[in-house]
């Protein structure tokens, strides 16, 4: 016994150990994917007999250079819009008698507001000088509007709410042909009850 | 006493390294799933406008558009005007087409057709810069567009 080494540190876990963080940090880290708004622009063809829309169902957006909005010749806060293009799109105005009324809206019915969802039309004007986070702020709250109105739709119909069975169809949540197939014609019933129409006008040259 | 100074003249055993291996392969797996490969080299300015109501992406089957002021190390050579950025060059607004078309063409040759733009757009730029690039979209029919956004809401803030 002249001589007695240091026992060696027992390093058979350390194998184990690093396979535990790693499989700790797959499992916890989200790769960041990017999310936005869907567009879908009007193709480039000359439009000669441009549908005729009445005044009623019209439902104006204007922000201007200073990014202040006028929403139907009255000025109003961002944060008012949403509620506004809700109490527009799902105000159902047309007479029960007639064949354009509405069945399912809970608006005012208002007969001076639109006539149903399916007349009704958003129309966002802006200046070339609107910031596009401005820009942006507004298109989100005419998009929260519209699913707040089918969410509203689905719940009632289905008992489930359309942006969440869109985002688990997205996600990929959903199994099964069959099942996807019959979801799809569900949130396409959904889509058709409200459907989305925005129109974008040229935007005018600021000063003018 | 001699005991002691063979004892001292002993070096330190060495550290054991059978496990730096280990070590290594896991910082190198962490990293390879982290990271976001970045295929284009960021040359505007890209803080993007916050939104909530969104979609996501499908990356297999998108071009990238940037537009935004000239990042800060550019300012000198290219100004402080807003640019748009397509690939890896700022490019003019006549020249967006061709960008375009040759952007396209390095996707999967079944998914051209479904291509979708992705507009990466700084939220200080004018909507009018946009609206010239909607216009050429248009132009060249690639359709589908999205503003890409970052969680959050304008109005809570």
């Amino acid at each position: 016994m002249a001589r007695r080494a240091t026992p060696e540190v027992n390093a058979g876990s350390m194998a184990d150990i690093a396979f535990l963080l790693l499989i700790f940090f797959l499992v916890t880290t989200t790769i960041e994917k990017d999310k936005g708004i869907a567009r879908q622009l009007p193709p480039k063809e000359d439009v000669v007999d441009p549908p005729k829309i009445k005044e009623k169902n019209l439902f104006i957006v204007n922000v201007n250079r200073n990014d202040q909005l006028l929403v139907e010749e009255e000025l109003m806060e961002l944060k008012d819009l949403r509620q506004a293009a809700i109490a527009f799109l799902d105000n159902g105005g047309a007479s029960s008698g007639s064949p354009e009324y509405c069945n399912y809206c809970k608006g005012k019915r208002n007969p001076e507001s639109s006539d149903n969802p399916d007349k009704a039309v958003i129309s966002v004007q802006n200046d070339r000088l609107t910031s596009y986070k401005m820009y942006i702020a507004v298109q989100n709250e005419l998009v929260a509007a519209y699913n707040f109105l089918r969410d509203r739709e689905s719940q009632r119909l289905y008992g489930w709410k359309f942006t969440e069975k869109t985002k688990d169809l997205d996600e990929g949540k959903i199994k099964g042909e069959a099942t996807k197939e019959a979801l799809q014609k569900q949130l396409e019933e959904v889509q058709k009850l409200f459907p989305l129409k925005l129109s974008e006008a040229e935007p005018k040259k600021s000063g003018q | 006493m001699s005991k002691f100074t063979k004892k001292k003249s002993n070096e330190l055993p060495p550290v054991n390294t059978a496990s730096l291996p280990d070590i290594v392969f896991m910082l190198l797996f962490f990293f390879m799933v982290v990271t976001v490969l970045r295929d284009d080299n960021l040359l505007v300015q890209n803080k993007l406008p916050k939104a909530d109501q969104v979609e996501k992406l499908k990356k297999d089957r998108s071009v990238y558009i940037y537009a935004g002021k000239p990042s800060s190390r550019y300012v000198d050579k290219y100004g402080s005007e807003p640019k748009i950025q397509i690939g890896d060059k700022y490019t003019d607004i006549t020249n967006i087409k061709f960008a375009l078309t040759e952007a396209r063409e390095k996707l999967l040759p079944e998914l051209q057709d479904k291509v979708m733009v992705a507009l990466k757009v700084d939220e200080k730029t004018n909507t009018g810069m946009v609206t010239d690039i909607k216009q050429e979209l248009r132009d060249l029919n690639m359709l589908k567009i999205i503003y890409i956004t970052t969680p959050g809401n304008e109005i809570n803030q």
